[in-house]
C-alpha cells in the first residue's frame, strides 16, 4: 500500500517535534527513518499508525485520506520497541489477540485462529513455545513473538519503532537479516525507525534522516551515504573528520596542499574562493604516494580493535587554523598501509573521498555555499 | 520451604530474626492469646456460644456487610483510581487529599455524621426515606459506612499499578483491532486484577473489624443491624469474658480463611508470573538468521 504525508506539523508545548513534512512511502517498499532522538522520526511513525494526530497535514492511504479513521481501523501492524506483549496471556493467546476480537462476522472460528496463531509462531521460529508466557522469553524471543503478533492481521503497512533498540548486538543482527527475508516473502509496506545508521544503511530500500521535526535527506542507501545533503546528515551516518580548507581557483587547498580533485558532476559554478570544510570519513583516509597531493601528518597514536586498526594523527604544519587539531584514521588490519602507522612516523595521506561544505565555524563566502557539494572522490580520480 | 543462604545479598539472618521476632509480638502472641482463652471453654461450650441466633446474625451481618462494602469499593475505587491516573482536572490535589480522610479521621466522627445525614431527618435520609428506603438502622446504612471507610484502601492500592501500566499496551491492543471495551477487558483489567483483589481484601478485613463508624450509622438492632465486633463489646461490658472471646475467635476463624480464599485467587490471577520460576529465556529451537 502506498502512504502520503503531506504537510505534516506537530508541535508538543513548546516543542515542535514535526514542522511541514512530506513524504511519499511506495508500496512494498522498505523504509527507515533515521535520526537523533527528538529529531521527530517516532512522531512521524506515530501519526501514520493513527496513535497521534498531526495538528496540520493529512496522511493518505492509496490516496485515501485517514484523518477519520481510527487506529483500529487501519490494519496497521505496529510492534513497539519494548514489544508490549499482553504479559498475562500465552504466546498463542498474544498473537491470535487481533483474530480475537473481531466483530463475530468476521471473526473466524476458534480452530482456524489457533491454527493461525502456531503457524505464524512457527513463522518466527518459535514453534512448540505457544503456551509459554512473554516473560519466559529473552528480550529476541519477544520481538519475534510482537512480530507475529502484527502480521496476524494481515497488515497493509508494518510500522516498527525502534524494533532492535532493546536488544544486544548479535542477536539484533540476525532479527534484521530476518526482518529483511521476511520483507521479502511478504512485500507488506513497512517503515521502520532507528538511530542506528548501520541498521538503516543495512535494512532499508530508502532512507529518510531527519532532524529537528524536518527531512534533512531522503533516498536510497547509497544516496545518502555517498552524497549526504548537509554536515549534519555527513556526521550522522558515521565517523567523520573535519578539516578547514580553502577553495581557491576551483581546487581545494588543506594549507598548500591542493587536495581535490572534482568530478564534472559538481556545481563548481556557485563555488568562488574562501573558506570551506572538508567532511571525510576516517576508513576513506589512506597513506598518499610521495607525489601525490595529501595532508601531511604525524601519528599520535595507534589503536588495534580487532579487524580495525584505528590511528589519531595531528597535522604536521600548524601554519593553517584547524577547528579540530587531529584526525581519526581506519584502515583493515590487514591493509599493507597498517606497518607505517607508527607513533611518531610522519606520513602524508590521500583523502579517498570527501564532502565539501561552507564552513560551519565561519560565515560563508557565499550564500549559496551553503548548498552541499561533494567534490572529491578517488576512485574518480584514478579512473580519470 | 527453603532457605536461602548463599544469596549475595547479605543480611538474610537478622532480617529474618527481625521479621519472625516483630510478626510474633505483634500480631501472633495477641492472636494466639486468644485461641488460648477459647480453648479453655471447649468445643461444646464454644459451639454453644456461637450458635446462639444472635451471635450468627451479628456474624452474618458483619461479614455480609463487609463484602457488599468492600465489592461497591472495588468497583467504584477502580474507577476513582482511572479517573486519577488517567485525567488532569482543577482540583485533582484536593480531591487526592480527600480519598485518603477516611484513613486519618476517628471513625465515630465518621459514623455520627454518617448517621446525621442518613437519619430520617437528615438531608440524605430524608431523600431516600421519600422513595421509601431506610438506611439509618438498616444494614444499608452499614454498608455505606464500611464503604466510606474502605475505599482509600481500593484506590491506592490500584493507582500505582495503574501509573505503571504501559500506555503501548493499549496502543498494541487498539492496533490490533480491539475496541475500548475490548482492549479494558482483555489488557487493562486482567493486568489491574491482582492490585484490585489486595485493594478488596484490605477493605473487606477493615470492613469486618469495623466498630466505631458502624454503631451510630447501624442502630445495633440485635438480629437486624447488630455486627460482631459491637456483640463483643456488649458481653465484654456483661463482664461475659467466654462469649466474647468465643466470638471474636469465629470471627478470627472466618477472616482467616476468606482472606486465604482472597490470596488464592489473587495468585491465580497472576499464574503467568510464576508458572515455572524459570525467568530465563526459553529454550530456542535454533534461530537460524
Amino acid at each position: 500500500m502506498e502512504i502520503q504525508l503531506s504537510g505534516i506539523s506537530k508541535q508538543f508545548g513548546q516543542f515542535k517535534a514535526l514542522n511541514n513534512v512530506g513524504l511519499n512511502i511506495q508500496s512494498g517498499e522498505l523504509l527507515a527513518l533515521l535520526g537523533p532522538s527528538g529529531s521527530g522520526k517516532t512522531t512521524l511513525l506515530r501519526i501514520i499508525a493513527g496513535l497521534e494526530n498531526a495538528d496540520i497535514g493529512s496522511v493518505y492511504f492509496d490516496g485515501v485520506d485517514m484523518a477519520n479513521t481510527p487506529l483500529r481501523e487501519r490494519q496497521i501492524g505496529f510492534v513497539f520497541q519494548h514489544y508490549a506483549l499482553f504479559k498475562h496471556m500465552t504466546l498463542r493467546e498474544n498473537v491470535s489477540f487481533g483474530l480475537r476480537v473481531k466483530t463475530r462476522a468476521f471473526r473466524r472460528p476458534a480452530a482456524a485462529i489457533r491454527a493461525r496463531a502456531d503457524e505464524l509462531l512457527k513463522l518466527v521460529q518459535l514453534g512448540g513455545l505457544e503456551d509459554r508466557y512473554p516473560h519466559q522469553l529473552s528480550g529476541g524471543q519477544r520481538q519475534r513473538v510482537a512480530l507475529a503478533r502484527a502480521l496476524a492481521i494481515d497488515p497493509k503497512v508494518l510500522l516498527l519503532d525502534e524494533p532492535f533498540g532493546a536488544l544486544d548486538a548479535k542477536v539484533r543482527k540476525e532479527l534484521r537479516q530476518w526482518l529483511r527475508d521476511l520483507h521479502q516473502q511478504t512485500g507488506v509496506t513497512t517503515v521502520f525507525v532507528t538511530h542506528d545508521q548501520e541498521e538503516a544503511l543495512e535494512l532499508a530500500d530508502r532512507v529518510v534522516i531527519m532532524q529537528k521535526g524536518e527531512i534533512a535527506q531522503l533516498g536510497s542507501v547509497d544516496q545518502v551515504y555517498e552524497q549526504p545533503a548537509s554536515p549534519l546528515v555527513f556526521d550522522f551516518l558515521g565517523d567523520s573528520n573535519i578539516i578547514a580548507a580553502q577553495w581557491r581557483g576551483d581546487v581545494v587547498h588543506v594549507g598548500d596542499s591542493a587536495i581535490g580533485a572534482y568530478p564534472s558532476t559538481a556545481n563548481t559554478a556557485v563555488l568562488d574562493e574562501g573558506a570551506v570544510d572538508v567532511y571525510v570519513r576516517p576508513s576513506d583516509l589512506r597513506i598518499a604516494d610521495a607525489e601525490q597531493a595529501g595532508i601531511d601528518v604525524v601519528v599520535n597514536s595507534i589503536q588495534r580493535t580487532g579487524p580495525i586498526v584505528r590511528a589519531e594523527v595531528s597535522f604536521a604544519h600548524s601554519t593553517f587554523a584547524q577547528s579540530h587539531s587531529t584526525l581519526r584514521v581506519e584502515l583493515p588490519h590487514l591493509h599493507h598501509d597498517v606497518p607505517r602507522f607508527q607513533t611518531g612516523a610522519t606520513l602524508r595521506l590521500r583523502l579517498m573521498q570527501f564532502s565539501v561544505f561552507a564552513p560551519q565555524t565561519i560565515t560563508p563566502v557565499r550564500e549559496q555555499l551553503s548548498a552541499p557539494i561533494l567534490i572529491g572522490r578517488e576512485r574518480e580520480r584514478l579512473a580519470g | 520451604m527453603k532457605f536461602k543462604t548463599n544469596s549475595p545479598l547479605p543480611g538474610f539472618a537478622p532480617a529474618l530474626f527481625y521479621t519472625v521476632l516483630y510478626l510474633a509480638l505483634i500480631v501472633v502472641i495477641p492472636l494466639s492469646g486468644l485461641f488460648f482463652k477459647t480453648a479453655e471453654l471447649g468445643l461444646a461450650q464454644f459451639w454453644d456460644l456461637i450458635s446462639g441466633e444472635r451471635v450468627t446474625h451479628a456474624l452474618m451481618i458483619s461479614f455480609a456487610t463487609a463484602l457488599a462494602a468492600a465489592m461497591i469499593n472495588a468497583v467504584f475505587g477502580l474507577i476513582i483510581a482511572w479517573v486519577f491516573v488517567r485525567y488532569d482536572f482543577t482540583g485533582k490535589g484536593l480531591f487526592d487529599a480527600i480519598i485518603d480522610l477516611p484513613f486519618a479521621l476517628p471513625t465515630a466522627v465518621a459514623g455520627i455524621a454518617l448517621s446525621t445525614l442518613y437519619s430520617g431527618s437528615g438531608w440524605l435520609g430524608n431523600l431516600f426515606n421519600k422513595v421509601g428506603i431506610e438506611i439509618a438502622f438498616t444494614p444499608i446504612g452499614i454498608v455505606i459506612a464500611l464503604t466510606f471507610i474502605g475505599l482509600p484502601f481500593v484506590v491506592r492500592s490500584v493507582e500505582p499499578v495503574l501509573r505503571e501500566l504501559e500506555k503501548e499496551l493499549e496502543e498494541a491492543a487498539a492496533s490490533l483491532g480491539a475496541n475500548r471495551w475490548q482492549t479494558l477487558y482483555h489488557v487493562v483489567f486482567p493486568t489491574l486484577l491482582p492490585a484490585l483483589l489486595s485493594g478488596f481484601a484490605l477493605a473487606f478485613a477493615r470492613g469486618v473489624g469495623e466498630y466505631g463508624s458502624v454503631i451510630f450509622i447501624a442502630g445495633n438492632v440485635p438480629y437486624v443491624s447488630e455486627v460482631a465486633p459491637l456483640l463483643i463489646v456488649i458481653k465484654l461490658e456483661e463482664y461475659d469474658y467466654a462469649g466474647a472471646t468465643a466470638v471474636a475467635a469465629a470471627m478470627l476463624l472466618i477472616s482467616f480463611v476468606l482472606l486465604i480464599l482472597i490470596n488464592a485467587l489473587q495468585a491465580w490471577s497472576q499464574r503467568y508470573k510464576a508458572s515455572s520460576g524459570n525467568v530465563n529465556a526459553a529454550p530456542d529451537k535454533g534461530f537460524v538468521a
